[in-house]
């Protein structure tokens, strides 16, 4: 017999949902809105704000640098996290879990510790704060997710693949190239995607580390603070919304399909 | 052809083998049968390469393989899951390692073309490898290793997913194959059906060691031990006591059988001892209505189970602390024998095998 859950509960959850999604659904309602001012009743519908964003040099410039930094910060911590996770699955060595929890330790700490002792070190070194600095700190910050999902890429292929390539002749570095690789190229384009929106939307890294160049989320902070500018940063949020939304639907569609292939083939059909 | 010397293998405390020497020919087909951690798999991957031994060395064709990778070993493994590479199809995989050779387009694909055939798949070269059966799957993984014409074939469980129709078909073609292609052909398996049905020669092994190796007949009549003959199917065993002894064989005192002469099993036995008896339950024959033979015993039937073809009876014979043990054909009515019903059983005296205790 089927319980039915308690007569509240179904309350509990449509206001838990409505508590989490409203605000962020009053971004793109505002941002089409002709006055500046967010305020209901709407004085009207203009695709304005966005028409002027192009038009913004600041603006295109933030945008270039998110850019730069989001693709540096995903091709270095995948890079890493492919070496680290192929290491935790496929090796026994001692302090393997030890090592495992500090790569994920970032995941848990509170950023903005993070980020301030990473100034330090960074200002220690004498290195000048940059593009560069940001890509750095968001490497840390990327590290874990990017580890989560290659790990599970490369736990989730049978072993003896492996070894079947080396029996036939294929050495480490081919086996690597022939049948790792392509088994877990979903896990490593998901994990590119994850972590250029983590770096996307990041604001207290590069906050710390940026020196006097913007990413998009110190753009929009920069902003807040003219009330005639709040049109142009709702519709640009609500791009970065829409655009953060749609990579990571599509890092979790490539990560299902290759789960679903991986495991398939698995399976011994009788 | 494959000289196993002394080989051992620890893992931490644990012993997975202990010592082993083992020598395999040319051409032969040769079976590691035991129960599950025996450390038949890991003797099997040390052969390809794709475990180490920790102490003792492997020779292939009178050369040592320490230190060589699996990949430089003229070895080839069919894995017991198969390891078929699910993102391509199946002359991909068949071509797998053929890669490598850089043989040119042109023999490479009529290498791939000659396995395929050879394990009955031509045609299906397009195929991907999701879209295969249990059974294809397996040719397969035999086509793709016999397409780099290994020296030796290792073949880990090859059978153990199939089911038992196809098991048996695949028993009389990998058989068939092997005479064919004359490769050495190394196969490990739990199932004494399969090894004797297979092998040229069987290897028994036991908790990281070897019991016995003889050729299947040998191993199946003439066990040496009781763990051996145990695990190669029914067997009757009865206590016995070592009356005389020469060189070769030796006079034992039966329970119910009375008094026998047999070949001198190997261990511990002098004048005076104990030792065991062996008989198989199909070597016991039923005397029907007033047949005789030179050497009989008689009992009473205290079960009957019938599978079909045969019946098994358990027949308790006086003077014998444990009941006998008796497949019967069913052509003279076994079958419809009653519980409680006398009998007599026939035996032949070589059937008999002594074992040290």
């Amino acid at each position: 017999m089927k319980r039915m859950p308690g007569r509240w509960l179904p309350a509990y959850a449509a206001l838990y949902i409505a508590f989490l999604y409203l605000p962020v659904l009053f971004l793109p309602i505002f941002s089409i809105n002709t006055a500046p001012t967010p305020q209901f009743p709407l004085s009207g519908y203009t695709l304005r704000w966005y028409e002027e964003l192009p038009r913004n040099a600041a603006l295109i410039d933030a945008a270039r640098n998110s850019l730069l930094v989001g693709v540096a910060a995903a091709l270095l911590s995948t890079l890493l996290g492919i070496c680290a996770a192929r290491a935790i699955t496929r090796y026994r060595f001692p302090g393997r879990r030890p090592i495992n929890g500090l790569i994920m330790a970032p995941l848990v700490l509170p950023e903005i510790i993070l980020a301030v002792s990473l100034l330090l070190v960074l200002l220690r070194l004498g290195l000048d704060l940059s593009l560069f600095t940001i890509v750095l700190g968001h490497v840390l910050i990327c590290l874990p997710y990017s580890m989560s999902v290659l790990t599970s890429g490369f736990e989730g292929f049978d072993r003896s693949l492996e070894e079947a390539s080396a029996d036939l002749g294929e050495t480490a570095f081919g086996t690597f190239r022939r049948v790792t690789l392509p088994m877990v190229t979903p896990a490593i384009i998901s994990s590119l995607l994850v972590c250029f929106t983590i770096s996307l939307d990041d604001f207290i890294i590069a906050f710390f580390l940026g020196g006097t160049q913007a990413t998009l989320p110190i753009y929009i902070w920069g902003q807040l603070r003219f009330a005639a500018k709040l049109p142009g940063v709702l519709a640009l949020g609500t791009l970065l919304l829409v655009g953060s939304f749609l990579l990571l639907t599509l890092a979790e569609m490539i990560r299902r399909r290759a789960e679903q292939r991986v495991q398939s083939a698995g399976v011994t059909l009788a | 052809m494959i000289d196993i010397r002394n080989v051992g293998r620890s893992y931490g405390a644990f012993r997975a083998l202990d010592d082993v020497s083992l020598s395999i020919k040319e051409g032969e087909f040769f079976s590691l049968l035991g129960p599950s951690g025996c450390g038949k798999t890991t003797l099997l991957r040390m052969i390809g390469g794709l475990d180490t031994p920790t102490s003792g060395s492997i020779f292939l064709d009178g050369q040592s393989m320490d230190g060589i990778p699996a990949n430089r070993r003229p070895t080839n493994m069919v894995f017991q899951s198969y390891a078929i590479f699910p993102h391509l199809n199946v002359e991909q995989n068949v071509a797998y390692g053929l890669k490598r050779l850089r043989l040119g387009a042109e023999e490479e694909k009529r290498r791939v073309e000659e396995a395929l055939s050879m394990v009955s798949l031509s045609g299906l070269g397009r195929r991907g490898a999701n879209e295969l059966s249990g059974g294809q799957r397996q040719r397969v993984a035999l086509a793709r290793a016999l397409v780099m014409r290994p020296k030796v074939l290792l073949l880990d469980e090859p059978l153990s997913a199939l089911d038992k129709k196809l098991r048996e078909q695949m028993q009389v073609e990998l058989r068939r194959l092997q005479q064919a292609v004359g490769i050495t052909f190394v196969l490990v398996t739990h199932d004494q059906y399969e090894a004797l049905a297979m092998s040229d020669r069987i290897a028994v092994m036991f908790g990281g060691g070897i019991a016995q190796v003889a050729a299947p007949k040998e191993i199946y009549q003439r066990p040496v031990n009781r763990q051996v003959a145990d695990f190669l199917g029914g067997m009757n065993f009865v206590k016995a006591e070592v009356v005389d002894e020469t060189g070769v064989s030796i006079v034992v005192d039966t329970e119910g059988f009375g008094r026998v002469t047999t070949e001198r099993p190997q261990g511990l036995v002098r004048k005076g001892l104990h030792a065991t008896v062996g008989i198989r339950p199909e070597r016991l024959r039923v005397l029907w209505d007033g047949a005789t033979a030179q050497h009989e015993v008689a009992g009473t039937v205290i079960e009957r189970h019938y599978f079909g073809e045969i019946t098994h009876l358990v027949v308790d014979v006086p003077g014998m602390e444990k009941p006998l043990s008796v497949t019967e054909t069913n052509d003279f009515g076994a079958d419809d024998l009653p519980i409680g019903a006398t009998i007599r059983l026939a035996y032949d005296p070589d059937a008999l095998v002594a074992m040290a205790d």
